[in-house]
Formats: C-alpha cells, sequence, structure tokens
C-alpha cells in the first residue's frame, strides 16, 4: 500500500500520467514492446506525429475502424516507416515555413520492429539518417519477425531457435550474430543514439526527451521481450528486460556526439544463464555452446567499456545538422 | 496569346510543376530517370519554388517519402520510369487506398530484361490495377497541361485518389518541342492551395493507413474503385474550365478523321502525332482511314470509346506492352472488353508495337492498317501481331 502511494507522490512528477497509445489495443500478454511504445509516447508527449511500419505494434493498435492512437499516426508499409518519417518531417517543415500550419515543432518518430529497422527497413533507415532529418527512429527490438510467426531477422541472438532457424537434430537454431545497429546509427554522424529497455523505465523516458531536443536525426534501439517469440513466461517480462542487462548482453548506454556514456551501471556481470534458463528459444542449447555465447557476450561488453573509456565527444560545428539549409 | 517556347519536354515538365506551388518532391536516379528531377531541383535551388526537395536513397522511398508528406496535406510530386516504378510498385495501391492526392511524372520506358531503357509502356501497364488515375500525353504541350491539371484533379474533394502523367522516355521526354506556358497568375487562379480532408498534425490527431481485415477489406476496395470510376466526371469538369481558361480542350478520347472511316487506329501517347501523317497519306491512297487516341487510361473511358468506334468496320489497336501469354497487349485486351457487349462492333486487329524504342514510321503505320484491310476483306482473324519484329 506504502508502495502504490508513494508511487502516486513521486511517479507524476516523472512519467506524464496522460497515455497516449491507449489500453484496448490487441497485444499479447506480458508484451515488452507494446510497453515500451506506451512509455516513448509518454516521453513524447503530444507534439509529435508517428511513422509505424508494419508489423505487431501496426496491427495491435489501428484495428480499423478502431485505433489505440491519441497522437497523429501514420502507417504505409514494412521497410518504408523512415522513408514516410522523412517526407513527414518535410511536409511539416515546408508546410511551416510557408506558414500553412502552426509555427511550432512537431516531432516526427519512425517506429519499426527489428525486421523494419534492422533488415528490410535498414536502406529506409540509413537513408533518412544521412539526410539529417529532424526525426527520432525508435527500434522496437524483439529479436524476431514475432507478427508473421517467429521468423530469425538479424535482431535474432545467437542459438535462438525461430520458425526459420529452428532447434533440430543437426542444427542449435540461429547460426549468426545479432547485427549491431546502434553502431551503424553512430557511424552516420547521427549526434544522439542510445539503447534502452522498458524494464528500465525513467532511464528510457530520459533518452527518449533527449533525443526529442536533437535538432537532426536520433536513434533509440529498445530493447522489447516477447513472451510469445521467446517462449517465456509472460509475467517474467519485466525480469528479463533486467536480466539481458545485468548478463550484459543487452548493455544500456547512450552515444551523445560520438562520446560513449554506460546510463545504467552493472557492478558484476550475471552469468548469462540466469537470463537463458526460463526462454524456450535457448532451451536446446548445449553449455559448451552456452559458453561460446557468454565469451562473445564479454568480448563486445570489453569492447563497449573500450569506447567509453576511450573515445571523445565531437566537436559541435563539424558534426551539426542542417549547417547549409 | 502567351509566347512559344522551344524547350525539351521533361524540363518543361518539371516547369510545370514549379508553376503549381508544390510543398514537397521526393526523387530518386534510377535508370533511367529522366531531367525532370534535375530540373526541378534547380527550380527549388534557385527559389522560384518553396518546396522541400527530399533526395532519397531509392524510387521506393521517393514514393514513401511523398506518401508521408501528402499526409501532413502537403501538395506533392514525384518522377520516375521503368525500373522505379516497378521497384514503387509495392507502394502504389498504398497510396490510392490512403487517397493520396500524389501527382507522379512517368518518363514511360522499357522494363528489364534485358536492361533497355528505351521508350515503351511496358513500365505503367503492371501499374494498371493500383487505383491511380492515368493519362498518357502526346506532346509538349499536353504535358504541361496534364500535370498542371493533375494536382487539381487528384486534389478535388471528390477525388483524392493519385495522379500519373505518363511522358514517352525520349520519344518525348528529350524532345525540344514549342510549348506555351500558360501565366502564373492564371494557373494560380485555376489551382488554389490544397485543402486537404485530414492532415497529421497534433492540433487534430487522426489514424492513417489502419489495419482492415476481412470486415472491412472489401468495402475499401470497392470504395477505391466507386471513386476512381466517379473521378471521370471531375476530371471532365476541369478539362473544361481549362479550356475556358487557357484555350485547349481535353478529352478522354481524341479522334482525327474518324467520324467517316471504316477503318480506325487506335493509340496512345507519343505515337498518335506521327499516325496522324499515316491517316493523311492513307486518305490521299483512297483508305478510309481515321485515328483515335486514348488520353485517360484509368478511369477507362467506355462510353467514348465505343461512340468514337462505333461505325468502323476495322479497328487496329496499337499496344506499347505485352501481356505475355495472354491476349497480346493489354490496350487491345481493354477495348475488346470495352465493345464486347455492342451489337455491332468493328474487327479488331492488334499490333503491338514499338517495344524498347524500336522506331515507328509514317510507313508502318500505313503498313498496318493497309493489312488490317485486306486481313478484313478475305475475313482472315488475327489475335495480335508482334508488328515487324523478327523471329
Amino acid at each position: 500500500m506504502n508502495i502504490i502511494e508513494n508511487f502516486d507522490l513521486y511517479a507524476p512528477r516523472l512519467v506524464d500520467k496522460k497515455e497516449y497509445l491507449c489500453s484496448g489495443h490487441r497485444a499479447c500478454q506480458g508484451c515488452g514492446e507494446v510497453l515500451g511504445l506506451r512509455l516513448m509516447c509518454k516521453a513524447l508527449g503530444p507534439d509529435v506525429v508517428i511513422a509505424n511500419a508494419t508489423g505487431c505494434m501496426e496491427i495491435i493498435s489501428s484495428m480499423y475502424p478502431s485505433t489505440a492512437w491519441e497522437v497523429p499516426w501514420i502507417h504505409v508499409a514494412f521497410e518504408n516507416a523512415a522513408a514516410v518519417g522523412s517526407g513527414v518531417e518535410a511536409g511539416l517543415k515546408a508546410l511551416r515555413r510557408k506558414g500553412k500550419i502552426a509555427d511550432r515543432d512537431v516531432k516526427v518518430v519512425g517506429v519499426a520492429g527489428d525486421g523494419g529497422t534492422m533488415d528490410i527497413g535498414l536502406q529506409a533507415l540509413s537513408g533518412a539518417m544521412e539526410r539529417g532529418h529532424d526525426m527520432l527512429f525508435v527500434c522496437l527490438d524483439n529479436e524476431a519477425y514475432m507478427n508473421t510467426g517467429i521468423q530469425r531477422s538479424s535482431g535474432t541472438p545467437m542459438g535462438a531457435s525461430t520458425t526459420t532457424s529452428p532447434a533440430g537434430k543437426v542444427s542449435s537454431g540461429q547460426k549468426t550474430w545479432k547485427k549491431n545497429v546502434p553502431e551503424i546509427m553512430v557511424a552516420h554522424g547521427v549526434s544522439y543514439v542510445a539503447t534502452a529497455c522498458p524494464s528500465y523505465p525513467l532511464d528510457f523516458i530520459n533518452k527518449v526527451k533527449k533525443a526529442m531536443k536533437v535538432k537532426g536525426p536520433s536513434y533509440i534501439h529498445c530493447f522489447t521481450v516477447c513472451p510469445t517469440g521467446w517462449r517465456s513466461p509472460s509475467e517474467m517480462t519485466i525480469k528479463l528486460g533486467r536480466l539481458v542487462v545485468e548478463t550484459g548482453i543487452f548493455p544500456l548506454y547512450e552515444v551523445e556526439d560520438g562520446k560513449y556514456r554506460m546510463t545504467v551501471e552493472v557492478d558484476q556481470l550475471r552469468p548469462i544463464e540466469d537470463y537463458m534458463k526460463p526462454q524456450g528459444r535457448y532451451r536446446h542449447l548445449t553449455p559448451d555452446q552456452i559458453e561460446i555465447i557468454q565469451d562473445r557476450v564479454y568480448q563486445e561488453y570489453n569492447k563497449l567499456q573500450d569506447k567509453i573509456n576511450g573515445l571523445h565527444a565531437w566537436s559541435d560545428l563539424q558534426y551539426e545538422w542542417g549547417l547549409f539549409d | 496569346m502567351a509566347k512559344r517556347v522551344g524547350m525539351e519536354v521533361a524540363i518543361a515538365a518539371a516547369e510545370a510543376v514549379g508553376m503549381c506551388d508544390i510543398d514537397v518532391a521526393a526523387v530518386y536516379p534510377i535508370t533511367p530517370q529522366s531531367h525532370i528531377a534535375e530540373h526541378l531541383s534547380e527550380i527549388v535551388a534557385d527559389g522560384r519554388t518553396d518546396a522541400e526537395f527530399v533526395t532519397v536513397e531509392s524510387e521506393h522511398s521517393a514514393i514513401s517519402c511523398v506518401a508521408g508528406a501528402s499526409g501532413t496535406g502537403a501538395r506533392v510530386y514525384t518522377a520516375t520510369s521503368s525500373q522505379g516504378l516497378m521497384l514503387m510498385h509495392e507502394i502504389l495501391p498504398i497510396v490510392s487506398a490512403m487517397r493520396l492526392p500524389v501527382v507522379m511524372g512517368i518518363a514511360n520506358r522499357a522494363v528489364s530484361g534485358p536492361l533497355n531503357i528505351l521508350n515503351d509502356h511496358s513500365d505503367i501497364m503492371p501499374q494498371r490495377d493500383n487505383g491511380w488515375i492515368a493519362m498518357f500525353t502526346e506532346n509538349g504541350q499536353e504535358t504541361v497541361d496534364l500535370t498542371i491539371q493533375s494536382f487539381k484533379i487528384a486534389e478535388h474533394p471528390d477525388v483524392m485518389l493519385p495522379c500519373c502523367v505518363n511522358i514517352d522516355g525520349f520519344q518525348l521526354t528529350h524532345m525540344v518541342e514549342p510549348i506555351e506556358f500558360p501565366d502564373q497568375k492564371l494557373v494560380n487562379k485555376f489551382l488554389p492551395p490544397r485543402k486537404p480532408y485530414a492532415t497529421l498534425h497534433p492540433d487534430k490527431p487522426v489514424s492513417m493507413g489502419t489495419f482492415a481485415m476481412s470486415d472491412i477489406f472489401p468495402e475499401v476496395m470497392k470504395a477505391k474503385d466507386e471513386a476512381l470510376k466517379n473521378s471521370k466526371k471531375i476530371i471532365l469538369g476541369i478539362w473544361d474550365e481549362w479550356e475556358k481558361m487557357f484555350g485547349r480542350r481535353y478529352r478522354p478520347v481524341e479522334t482525327y478523321c474518324a467520324d467517316d472511316a471504316d477503318v480506325i487506329l487506335l493509340t496512345m501517347g507519343s505515337m498518335g502525332e506521327t499516325a496522324e501523317i499515316g491517316i493523311n497519306e492513307l486518305r490521299k491512297k483512297g483508305i478510309s482511314a481515321g485515328l483515335v487516341k486514348l488520353r485517360l487510361w484509368r478511369p477507362f473511358p467506355f462510353e467514348e470509346l465505343k461512340q468514337a468506334v462505333k461505325k468502323a468496320k476495322i479497328l487496329v489497336v496499337t499496344d506499347r506492352a505485352v501481356s505475355f501469354g495472354g491476349p497480346g497487349g493489354p490496350v487491345a485486351s481493354e477495348v475488346r472488353a470495352a465493345l464486347y457487349g455492342e451489337k455491332e462492333r468493328p474487327l479488331i486487329y492488334n499490333q503491338i508495337i514499338g517495344l524498347g524504342g524500336r522506331d515507328m514510321a509514317v510507313s508502318d503505320f500505313v503498313a498496318m492498317v493497309e493489312d488490317a484491310v485486306k486481313s478484313g476483306e478475305k475475313g482472315i482473324i488475327k489475335d495480335y501481331e508482334f508488328y515487324g519484329v523478327r523471329g
């Protein structure tokens, strides 16, 4: 009881009580992705237009004639959320300059899953980021094509069993390492790149708010648990989101003008079994295979630490967007 | 009368777009682009049009970008051809279902393979059933006029559909032609700012492009079909208005010496002018020949076509694309369907011509008509032929 009272006292100052993504949508029980979307909307507030790729979040929120969206929202297709967002941004920019709409900032936010961001949507995303549109792009990564029936993507981690990378008599699931899209975004010169997870809501909200303030492109890669696709208990969604961070598999960091910073520090990394054990998608893995993955996790974590310790921020002038506008 | 200037047609198309107060253009230089995009970027760079010019990374993103921009209420334009149009294919029916008034110039070119880049209609024909208004221009003047008209047609509250202006690649886009540009003040009067039905803005949030299952999807398809069919009367009204303001008359089907003709040739696009000279030659030879030119491809002008060919005994339909393993060319297929219910209808000979930029001379049109007349007299029925093609 005390906890709830305290929540009422403090939470409204930290988190907007208003819902911009309403209840009544059709997401699965324990969906981490829709929680991410909801928190993202709270951080964004009302002055946004969302360009959503085809995927779980699109179909669960927009079953005609109903909609869960209290903010302006557009869906066109799967691979083009960043291109549609580019157009929305260009449209709002031109109409505002020409006095045809209100003279105030409206942020364009592209939203897609791991498939719509990392695979089929990567070209459109790269184009939009390179062109420097004033747009935040949020990847809600649940590590496979869940909407179409749990097929593997380039976001699926090594060893995970999916319907197109199934564990079988001679196969141990996904044969490739997860593609590092945040790093690809940093390479574009995007001035704010961050990773996030709804199990750390305030960290996520702060990052969205930071990205909102960027004049130009920004990118947040949000890790979202999918009980349906991962064969994990739906009540473990928040817990798994914490474990993925505590094991160092998905560290929470941000890159501001090229300067890396860990936003959630983990004193001692937990063994990855703690995270993998409750998930059906990893059930087939042998101890040897888990060790290979564990070694890779340590290596990637150290690489990130090196960047945090070694890299300096870019100078403002060189990396500012829109200098020739 | 305004002064006529000599100008490349693709440049003229861009100049026409520059007169329409667009807000956003998005283009990509896929092989092959035309000079439309380049020149439009110059117009924007010189500040002659206040627009965002988005140089996207693919044609797929070009159409996606203008779709998003159109959603905000902006007036939008894109141009493409051939492979680029094929890459846009996925998004085209979405744009029409979302009722976004996107205007697109298409410099019609052959579709690979083999890679060709020259003119025919094999790029637009696979887009036939995507719910877009589709018009074909015959010359530079029509290109300018139809481009300006397209914005008014597409944005009309009773239409709200995307519209494409088909301009034969090379054969037309790269020709220098005499063109009379309308007065900017009159264009402003003819084409006032867009009044969108709904826009993407926080002041009045809407959801666009929502998910529809079988309980509503067929109704959306029916509504799109009806909207496209109903657009014809709006198009006719806009063409009347254009005639009053600018003096040039446009109809869905144009005729030349066709009223009393026994044999009629049918073309679509820039070959109409060459065919006209062919008709003159045939008349000199004593053959009662006429020409019918299709300007409006979608919505298809069934009534106007029936009227135009009702007295003819023979109809030679030319096609610039192939429906492989099917009834020949898509235009002939449509014409046959349009005339099937008529008590008296002409014999139809379908000639597939000018694929991949193969040149068509006046003598070719004369020969086609003479061949059809001979076949008709002998009672020989041919479904379709590849005119002058070896093998």
